[in-house]
């Protein structure tokens, strides 16, 4: 007796999440494992679709010899980045440009009508959680770091913060937060060239919190609008909305005072950090505004993120109620073949007891370098988990540029897959037919300068899904299917 | 066939991509000069992280560094827990990058405004008192080893351990053995020991505790929290029933499993034991009862670490000695398995801990390996209603978080409402210590909150303390799953 399901999915990210929905939406037995908690704590709660096409050596649109980043000793040679070009882009609509990426590439491989169907899964299960579905157009949103970031969907407390509105916004920053110094982020964003005037204000959170309070703690705090006392003033007592507005109003009309040109406006919308409230967060919003006489917006950051803990509990339920199982804690170590070839169960890691998990079909979604779902040393690029190849250069000086920001290698890196996302081995062919390849540890795709992580992860995760339960489902063995066959045609 | 991943066969960390040990790894510094010569070939001889590799027969007073300068000989039994050298932490802390997703797991951090989080207590302290001079500091007793940090850490920072060894360190060097606090925590953590007397007498120990005033005063004298009601003890232990039982009523050599019931099913909750005899003994399983002491839980949550080894050798001896007669080890309660499988072998260096740790599980984990459990409970039928459910930390880094609401999904006349992440604040002895009620009672407040809006009026849990404070806060009934397992499958057929 082994634990047993049609399709076990390996990853808890968004796209083992959208995978194991898509493939209990097509009736498959679904088990989703993660080794830890999910990752989407990490992520900022942005939905990036594809906000930029950057110029890569794959591509070659940017001609021989025309990008010095090309040549991956170029930067020992003198400066580059000058040189480098511009990725072109912010793109105003991320389907129109996937012809623009380079062979191999996860959107090249799926289509755009695979993003179409990863966000329309995506608003589904999100709800008002979420905004930007109206359209197909990438919204613009500011960024904690200062930038404007395209994206295709976002969450519904970042909306008043859209860069494309000219209304005036006071960004507010938390002395004891590092997240952000709001007064060099309204210089950023006006460096960037938004429309809209912009200053930023660093005040002391209310309340006696403990300096490095961690934001969790913080965004409790106005959650349950905790009455804040013991700092011995007339503040004792105050509820935290409350004694938060009071900090942040004397400085709306701030916006225009520190040079941006502008003279005096009051701030029609003002930003925070992403910590305005957890299960209560509208109601955060609502108080705020109604007590400002301001729209109020949060910006996205790094991690630890509550958006991103916002979305990855909206996700979790829903798996939950799709009737997926759920095991987080233990790491997939292993897995063994059958006589065909075909995966016949993983092994997870049960602290020291290595169990058997059987299943039809497998996704694999445990992240790419970043998440350790590619894992690398100085012998080679590997995919630790199913063993997957992952193609890339034997000189490791090869997988680098001395560039930073340039066309990096490495971060192309990943398993190389089929149009039916099967992994592909050495010699180009299916190495387990029965196994899908979802998100970032799909090779091909450089995320961060694309802004399409989750992107991929959507689109990815439910082609991966719905293969996989196709093969589970339908009784074939992964080769027959119609994805497959016009792979075959071509190649 | 079996086909491992050729490249990956000499890899020893079960964790994907998380480095091993670096080759410029440097003895612990607070060490004294013998101990560190003692320890000086670890490098060369590739030992691994340990407590020292010596049996508990092995310590003596010239290896105990750092004589304490205010030992009480009869409080203090100095064995090896650091001799040899420090646990070799340093790969733990170099995986940290400072991402804080531990802190904001963290139900003390949440609530405790005084509390600076895992990040510090585990990778950052490390660090820190690899100076000379640096002492552990003393909020370390205030981490309650939920060890919710090590599930949510994305980089396998083993954050518990570190936990572990910095408070050990902090009550063997630092804190005074004749202090209020110090006999207090000896006293909880050593749970075991008052409550096998205790049950010599149940119906007195109840009664005693039940004095008007008897709270009161353990709360004056030893700062033991006078809120809470003392469990009550059962008058009937489970190892006398067991005994009385005349032992396992299936023998089968090739299904074997050494139940480890602990110290609250054995002298507190009988009926949980005997639920997972009878629940096992259905699916054809010859039950072993070996003899057993604390599985070290409530002695690693205070920092009592020889108390915790002492328990330790005991249990590796008896449950290594049935794992030999073909025996999986199941624990009913999910901190013994956790401390069985995860903090044993990463404290302690014993013979045959390694075997221990691979051969332990949670009793309802086990049976949804190897039984079609799922399937029984939905042909199954009780009459029982909604039970909420709280899924205990010491679950979830076990993969076991959602295992009862999976099991009865399907079962007839029980309905299993999940309660939500949170913590219950109490962790063991966390919530009985009267300075840590309060903070113990607010992380618990989500839990109540839930419990009180979830449909049923019956709680559910695998963990005994977890029940302790599921009834205290809210006065429902609590219930392992066992036992809901045992109505369906035994009671029913």
């Amino acid at each position: 007796m082994t634990v047993e399901s049609d399709v076990l999915v390996v990853g808890g990210g968004l796209a083992g999440a959208t995978a194991a929905l898509s493939a209990a939406r097509e009736g498959a037995s679904v088990r989703l494992v993660s080794h830890k908690d999910s990752t989407l704590r990490q992520a900022s709660g942005l939905i990036d679709a594809l906000g930029y096409v950057p110029p890569s050596r794959a591509a070659g649109d940017a001609g021989p010899g025309s990008d010095p980043t090309l040549d991956p000793t170029a930067g020992r040679t003198g400066a580059l980045a000058e040189r480098r070009p511009d990725p072109e882009g912010p793109l105003p609509n991320p389907f129109e440009r996937v012809d623009a990426l380079p062979d191999g590439h996860p959107y090249r491989l799926v289509g755009a009508d695979a993003i179409r169907a990863g966000l329309a899964l995506f608003d589904e299960v999100v709800g008002d959680l979420y905004r930007g579905g109206h359209t197909e157009r990438n919204a613009l949103l500011p960024t904690a770091g200062g930038t404007v970031k395209p994206t295709a969907r976002y969450p519904a407390s970042m909306a008043a913060g859209l860069a494309s509105d000219d209304a005036p916004a006071l960004i507010v920053g938390f002395e004891s937060l590092p997240e952000y110094d709001a007064r060099q982020l309204a210089a950023r964003l006006r460096a960037a060239g938004v429309p809209f005037p912009v200053a930023g204000v660093e005040v002391a959170f209310p309340g006696e919190f403990r300096d490095d309070a961690r934001v969790t703690r913080l965004a409790g705090a106005l959650d349950r609008n905790e009455a804040l006392g013991g700092d011995g003033t007339s503040r004792t007592g105050t509820p935290a909305r409350e004694a938060l507005a009071d900090a942040v109003e004397p400085h709306l009309d701030a916006v225009g005072a520190d040079g941006d040109g502008s003279d005096g406006k009051t701030a029609a919308r003002v930003g925070f950090p992403a910590m305005l409230g957890d299960e209560r967060a509208a109601a955060v919003r609502a108080d705020l505004a109604d007590r400002l006489g301001a729209e109020v917006f949060e910006l996205p950051g790094g991690p630890p993120s509550i958006p991103g803990l916002r979305l990855e509990d909206r996700l979790f339920d829903a798996l939950d109620e799709a009737g997926v199982r759920i095991e987080t804690g233990n790491p997939v170590v292993g897995r063994e073949l059958d006589e065909e070839g075909r995966i016949a169960h993983v092994l997870v890691d049960r602290k020291g007891r290595e169990i058997p998990y059987a299943a039809d079909a497998f996704v694999l979604a445990t992240g790419g370098a970043v998440g350790k779902g590619i894992d690398s040393d100085r012998e080679g690029v590997r995919e630790p988990v199913l063993g997957c190849h992952v193609p890339h250069p034997e000189d490791r000086y090869e997988w680098f540029v001395d560039d930073a920001f340039g066309d990096q290698p490495y971060a192309r890196f990943g398993v190389a897959a089929d149009e039916a996302l099967r992994p592909l081995g050495a010699d180009g062919t299916v190495q387990y037919p029965n196994v899908r390849v979802a998100g970032a540890t799909l090779g091909g795709a450089d995320v961060a300068r694309e802004k399409s992580a989750s992107g991929v992860s959507l689109a990815t995760g439910v082609v991966a899904g719905r293969g996989a339960a196709a093969v589970a489902l339908d009784g074939t063995n992964g080769t027959d299917d119609a994805a497959g066959d016009t792979t075959e045609e071509h190649e | 066939m079996t086909d491992d991943i050729s490249e990956n066969d000499d890899r020893e960390s079960p964790a994907p991509g998380v480095p091993r040990l670096g080759s410029d790894e440097q003895p612990a510094v607070y060490l004294d000069a013998e101990a560190d010569a003692a320890s000086g070939d670890r490098n060369g001889d590739g030992a691994p992280a340990t407590d020292g590799g010596t049996s508990a027969e092995g310590s003596s007073a010239a290896s105990a560094p750092n004589p304490d300068p205010d030992p009480d000989p009869d409080a203090y039994d100095p064995v090896d827990v650091f001799e040899g050298g420090d646990l070799d932490l340093r790969e733990g802390a170099d995986s940290c990058y400072k991402c804080t997703t531990c802190d904001t797991s963290c139900p003390v951090a949440e609530v405790d405004d005084e509390f600076p989080g895992p990040k510090f207590q585990g990778p950052e302290q490390w660090r820190l008192k690899r100076k000379e001079d640096a002492e552990i500091d003393d909020s370390i007793t205030s981490c309650s080893n939920c060890m919710r940090c090590d599930s949510a850490c994305p980089s396998s920072v083993p954050l518990s351990q570190m936990h572990n060894e910095a408070r050990g360190e902090f009550v063997e060097r630092q804190m005074s053995k004749l202090s209020r606090e110090y006999v207090r925590n000896r006293i909880l953590s050593n749970y075991r020991f008052f409550a096998s007397i205790a049950s010599k007498a149940p119906r007195l120990a109840n009664a005693a505790t039940k004095i008007p005033g008897a709270m009161w005063l353990a709360e004056k004298t030893l700062g033991v929290t006078s809120e809470r009601e003392f469990p009550e003890f059962a008058e009937q232990t489970f190892r006398e029933w067991w005994r009385e039982r005349g032992g396992a009523a299936v023998e089968n050599p090739d299904k074997r499993v050494a139940y480890f019931h602990g110290c609250y099913s054995n002298y507190n909750t009988p009926e949980v034991g005997k639920a997972m005899v009878r629940v096992f003994e259905h699916y054809g399983y010859e039950v072993m009862v070996p003899p057993q002491k604390c599985s070290g839980t409530p002695m690693f949550a205070n920092g009592m670490l020889s108390d915790a080894r002492r328990a330790a050798e005991t249990n590796v001896e008896h449950l290594v000695e049935a794992i030999g007669e073909g025996a999986d080890v199941i624990a009913s309660c999910t901190s013994c398995s956790l401390s069985l499988r995860q903090e044993y072998p990463e404290l302690f260096d014993i013979h045959g801990i390694e075997d221990l740790s691979e051969n332990t599980f949670e009793a309802l984990e086990y049976l949804r390996i190897y039984e079609d459990v799922e399937a029984d409970v939905a042909d199954a039928e009780v009459d029982d209603g909604a039970f909420a459910y709280h899924a205990p930390c010491h679950a979830r880094n076990q993969g076991l978080d959602r295992q009862a609401l999976e099991t009865f999904r399907e079962l007839d006349g029980a309905a299993i409402e999940d309660v939500g992440d949170s913590c219950s604040g109490i962790s063991g002895t966390y919530g009985w210590k009267a300075e840590k009620y309060d903070v113990s009672m607010e992380i618990g407040a989500d839990m109540f909150e839930h419990m009180e809006d979830a449909e049923g009026e019956t709680g559910m849990t695998e963990c005994p303390t977890c029940a302790m404070q599921m009834e205290h806060g809210t006065g429902y009934e609590v219930e392992h799953p066992l036992q809901l397992l045992e109505r369906a499958l035994v009671e029913g057929s």
